[in-house]
Parts: structure tokens; C-alpha cells; sequence
């Protein structure tokens, strides 16, 4: 303790010490200086980003924004909102099983360094840096055209699952990882079959993670626009049926920003927009710290 | 019976577990089928080096368009890489802890916020300022770039700073023991270990930029033509694909989903070089 406490006293160098070394080495003066600079960009950048979206917005959220009927009087974004929310649960209905399963199978059951394994692992890969527009065009070529669905809510919750599928896959693999091989092993010994350890064990355990992953996914969801406009449309009105064209918020904005003469609402969306981003980054890091914690 | 299920949800595993092959090969095939037909019609170099795109005159050349999506990755390139990395150095290895906990999820915000609203933000903020500072329309290659070069610094950032946090601690020690500064180890013996990891960084960021859609579309000014100027608009091959799917028909339509097609390659060979890069930093 005593010879910890020397070792720091060493240690510490006081302001005026450093002002001499820097003095002896501009050339690190200069060094802190740039990391110091860098950082500071990208915080102000940020800041000023969202600093400015809701400064601007805030004061155009009104009452009429969130009227049952969108018409060009009101500009409502409710209808917008509905189908955001039935494209994340769609998407999430068709992406989470797949995504999850596919992991267990790749943490729990594959053989280390099978072909199938690597296979599935390059695919993932390649999926994750395919840019939106190219799902948009494939989701307008198979579910759209092939598929004979049209624009509708099905063809864009199928595109956007085949999207945010590897970011599911991914977290849940890290999650279940995580997962200390002990739990296993003392489900085993104490009988239970392989299955039952998957579903009562080891999934319980690695819930969290797997959850970060999921909230991360309704993100990049509702920022989704290039890979909606030409498989679920820009028709700006609630959906009654999975066969249903629609907009999502994030269409719905670049329509309103394009279109030139809806500036206000749109500042209005994009606060709706970044809040809902804030608030599931909160969540997501959230749970990641309970991952951490156990 | 047990062992029955144990079998049956082994299979379902086994199934959900193809699907991302099955998702990558039904692209390639989607893609391909419907793009390479259009390609052979025009020809191939009269598509892919043709400086003219007038859908109207059938003349489908996308070699602006081609130039234009790498021009604007440049500039992001240029913009993004060099605030990515200090930004990074200073995360892993300057800031104090209480520091650290307000970057880091700054970091993740800025990666998590929607392009569309990247996109307006470039143009209610960054267009007017290129506009009145600098001069030009505002809608302009130099505008895409910073734009684009904000977008992709929550990816530079994250990849650089892991690479950095996986060098071993005794090359610090190594570099503090022969009297470097604690800037200067971390400059040209930290950086310098994890230069393939920061450069697999800087590859997954142009993928990003190359791929970004909306974003660009709102603030380039997306002429279908050679680019001419920082100042100047252009179009990349992700704003053409948009700009004219709505009402394309026949081999208009075709040509822009063959334009899909080259981007496609563009960033399969990116990702390939990300993963030759992430193995070899491993």
C-alpha cells in the first residue's frame, strides 16, 4: 500500500514539469494537440447536429402532426409512425428466430472450423456490407416482382429482415459466447439434454446481449430509407393489411424534405427521428453493462 | 421421443443457420440475372466507360457515375480518416476514464442517427454554408464529401480504437523505456502496430460511403454528367439507381439495375479486402 502510494507520488508530474518537457519536444505538444482537436470535432459535431435538429424541430411537433389522416394541410406523420412500428415488428418476427437460431447452432452445436461453419460466417459477413440500396433492389426484384407481393408491408419487412439478419446474428454469437462453459456443465451433469441446456440455460444467460442486439436492429430499421422506397412505396396512410403500401418515418422525411415545401415538419420529424435513436441507444448500452455485470 | 425433438430442433438450427446463404445467393442470383442481360445489350465497355447517360436517347453510359461514387468516397476519405483516428487515438489512449464514458456512447449515437437525417442536416446546414462561404450551387461534390466524411466517423473511430486497445501493453512499456514521450509512443509505436487494423477501418468506411444512398442524393445536386469541380454537382451510382427507378421502364430500368450490379462488385471487392485485411491483423 505504502510503496503504491511512492510509486504514484513519482509518478504524477506537475503542471509546470510538463511545460518543460513539451518545451524540450514541441513535436508531442503538437501530437496532444491534434488528438485533442480531433476528439473535440467530433463531439461539437454532434452536438451541433443534434443541437440543431431539435432546436429547430421542437417548436414544430403540433397536435396536427399526429392527426388519424394524412392530408397536405396537416402533413400527419401518425400514419408514417404505424407502419414504422409494423415494419419493426414484421421485420423483427421474421429476423430474430432466424438470426438467433442460426447463432446457437454456430456457438452450440457446429463442429470448430466445419466448412458449413465458415460458409455461413463469410455470408454473414458479406451481408452486413451490402449497402441498403442494393437490398432495395433486390427486395423490388424478388419479394416486389418475383414473389408477385407489390409494394407492401411484407416485401419491405422480408428486406429488411434479410438485412438487419446478420447484425442479429452477430450479437447473439457474442452473447452466447459470453456464456461461461460452467453453466453447460453443470446443466449436463445434472441430466438435462442438450436442447433443454440451449433454451434454459445458456439463452436465459445470454438474454441481455441478445436483446442489445435486437434494439441495435429496430434502430437501423426506422432509419431505413433506400431500401424501402421501392419495396414497401412511399403511400403515406395506415396500414389495414400485411399486402399494404406504406411509408416509414424515415421515408416519409426524405419525402417531405424533397418534396421542398415541407421544411418544418420535416425538422419535426427529425426530432421524433433522433429521439427514438437516443432512446434505444440508451436501452441497447444499458443492457450491454448488465451483460457485463452478469 | 427426447431424442426425437433433440433432432428435429438440431435440424431447425441447422436450417435458420443456411439462411444467410440462401440470402446472399438469391441476391447474387436476383441481381446478376437481371442486370447482366442489360449490361451485354448495351456492351460492356460502352456501359461501364460511356461518359453519357441520357435514358432518353437509350445511351447508358455510367462512367460519370462511376467516377462520381469514387470522387466523393475520396473526399469522405479525406475528411473522415485523419479526425477518425485522432478521435480514436484519443479514446484509447489520452482520455480519462470519466471522459471516456461520454465519448464512447457520443460515438454511438452518431453511428445510430438515420441517414435521411444526415442527409437533411447536409442540406439545411452544410449546403447554405458551402454556398455562401465558399461559393457554387451548395449541392456539390465537396458538400457529399464532408457530409459523408461525418458519416463515417463512428466507423473509423470503433475499428481504429479496438485495433489500437489490441496492441500489447509491452510495446507501450518498450517505447516509455527508450525515453519517448507518452505522444510519441503512442503516435509511432502504437499506431504504427495497429496500421492493418486502422486500414481495415478505413476500408469498412469507404464500403460505407461508397454504398450511402440517401444522404448523398440530397445534397450532391446529382448531374448525370463527368464531374466538373469540387464545387461542382455529381452523381453517384447509388443517387442514379434512386433518381430513376420511379419511373424507369425496359432497358432504362434494366441499365439501373446493372448500375446495382457494378456497385454490388464494388463492395464485394472492398469486403473482400476488409476480411483479407481482418485476418491478417489477427
Amino acid at each position: 500500500m505504502i510503496e503504491n502510494s511512492v510509486a504514484q507520488k513519482v509518478n504524477v508530474t506537475s503542471f509546470s514539469q510538463r511545460f518543460k518537457i513539451y518545451r524540450q519536444d514541441p513535436l508531442s505538444l503538437l501530437l496532444l494537440f491534434l488528438v485533442n482537436f480531433g476528439s473535440l470535432l467530433t463531439i461539437s459535431v454532434l452536438i451541433f447536429l443534434i443541437g440543431f435538429i431539435l432546436i429547430k424541430g421542437i417548436p414544430h411537433i403540433t397536435p396536427q402532426l399526429f392527426e388519424l389522416q394524412y392530408n397536405t394541410q396537416n402533413v400527419s406523420l401518425f400514419p408514417a409512425l404505424i407502419y414504422t412500428l409494423a415494419i419493426v415488428f414484421l421485420s423483427l418476427l421474421i429476423a430474430v428466430p432466424l438470426g438467433v437460431f442460426s447463432a446457437i447452432y454456430l456457438t452450440e452445436y457446429a463442429k470448430r472450423g466445419s466448412k458449413l461453419v465458415k460458409l455461413v460466417r463469410l455470408t454473414a459477413e458479406t451481408l452486413s456490407g451490402i449497402p441498403s440500396i442494393v437490398y432495395g433492389l433486390f427486395g423490388m426484384l424478388f419479394f416486389v416482382i418475383a414473389l408477385k407481393w407489390g409494394y407492401s408491408l411484407l416485401s419491405g419487412a422480408f428486406t429488411l429482415a434479410i438485412m438487419i439478419l446478420p447484425l442479429i446474428m452477430r450479437t447473439t454469437e457474442e452473447a452466447l459466447r459470453a456464456v461461461p462453459d460452467s453453466y453447460r456443465e453443470g446443466s449436463y451433469g445434472l441430466g438435462a439434454g442438450k436442447m433443454r441446456t440451449v433454451f434454459k440455460i445458456v439463452l436465459p444467460s445470454a438474454m441481455p446481449g441478445i436483446l442489445a442486439g435486437i434494439i441495435l436492429s429496430i434502430g437501423r430499421i426506422v432509419g431505413e430509407t433506400a431500401a424501402l422506397l421501392y419495396t414497401a412505396g412511399s403511400v403515406a396512410k395506415i396500414p389495414t393489411g400485411l399486402m399494404d403500401s406504406g411509408r416509414t418515418l424515415a421515408v416519409h422525411m426524405y419525402a417531405l424534405s424533397t418534396e421542398g415545401i415541407y421544411v418544418d415538419q420535416a425538422y419535426a420529424t427529425a426530432v421524433i427521428l433522433i429521439v427514438v435513436v437516443i432512446i434505444i441507444n440508451w436501452i441497447s448500452s444499458f443492457l450491454a453493462r448488465k451483460l457485463t455485470k452478469g | 421421443m427426447a431424442k426425437k425433438k433433440e433432432k428435429l430442433m438440431q435440424g431447425i438450427f441447422l436450417i435458420s443457420a443456411c439462411a444467410s446463404i440462401l440470402a446472399v445467393i438469391l441476391i447474387c442470383v436476383f441481381l446478376f440475372s437481371n442486370g447482366i442481360p442489360a449490361i451485354a445489350e448495351i456492351g460492356f465497355s460502352d456501359f461501364i466507360f460511356g461518359q453519357t447517360w441520357r435514358p432518353s436517347n437509350e445511351i447508358f453510359g455510367i462512367f460519370p457515375m462511376i467516377v462520381g461514387s469514387i470522387y466523393v468516397t475520396a473526399g469522405a476519405i479525406l475528411v473522415g480518416v485523419p479526425i477518425g483516428i485522432l478521435t480514436a487515438m484519443y479514446m484509447a489512449l489520452f482520455c480519462p476514464d470519466r471522459l471516456y464514458k461520454i465519448l464512447k456512447p457520443s460515438v454511438e449515437l452518431l453511428a445510430g442517427i438515420p441517414s435521411v437525417v444526415y442527409g437533411f442536416f447536409g442540406l439545411v446546414v452544410i449546403v447554405p454554408l458551402v454556398r455562401d462561404q465558399i461559393g457554387g450551387k451548395g449541392y456539390s461534390m465537396l458538400t457529399a464529401s464532408i457530409l459523408l466524411g461525418i458519416m463515417i466517423l463512428p466507423t473509423i473511430i470503433n475499428v481504429s480504437e479496438s485495433a489500437l486497445r489490441a496492441v500489447p501493453e509491452s510495446y507501450y512499456e518498450g517505447g516509455r523505456a527508450l525515453g519517448a514521450s507518452h505522444e510519441r509512443t503512442s503516435f509511432f509505436v502504437l499506431l504504427k502496430a495497429a496500421k492493418s487494423g486502422v486500414l481495415a477501418g478505413v476500408i469498412l468506411g469507404v464500403g460505407r460511403s461508397i454504398g450511402e444512398t440517401m444522404a448523398v442524393i440530397m445534397v450532391a445536386g446529382n448531374q448525370a454528367r463527368m464531374p466538373q469541380g469540387l464545387l461542382k454537382g455529381v452523381r453517384t451510382m447509388t443517387a442514379n439507381i434512386v433518381m430513376e427507378m420511379g419511373y424507369a421502364a425496359d432497358l432504362h430500368r434494366e441499365a439501373l439495375i446493372a448500375t446495382g450490379v457494378v456497385l454490388f462488385v464494388f463492395i464485394l471487392i472492398i469486403n473482400l479486402s476488409f476480411s483479407a485485411l481482418n485476418r491478417k491483423s489477427i
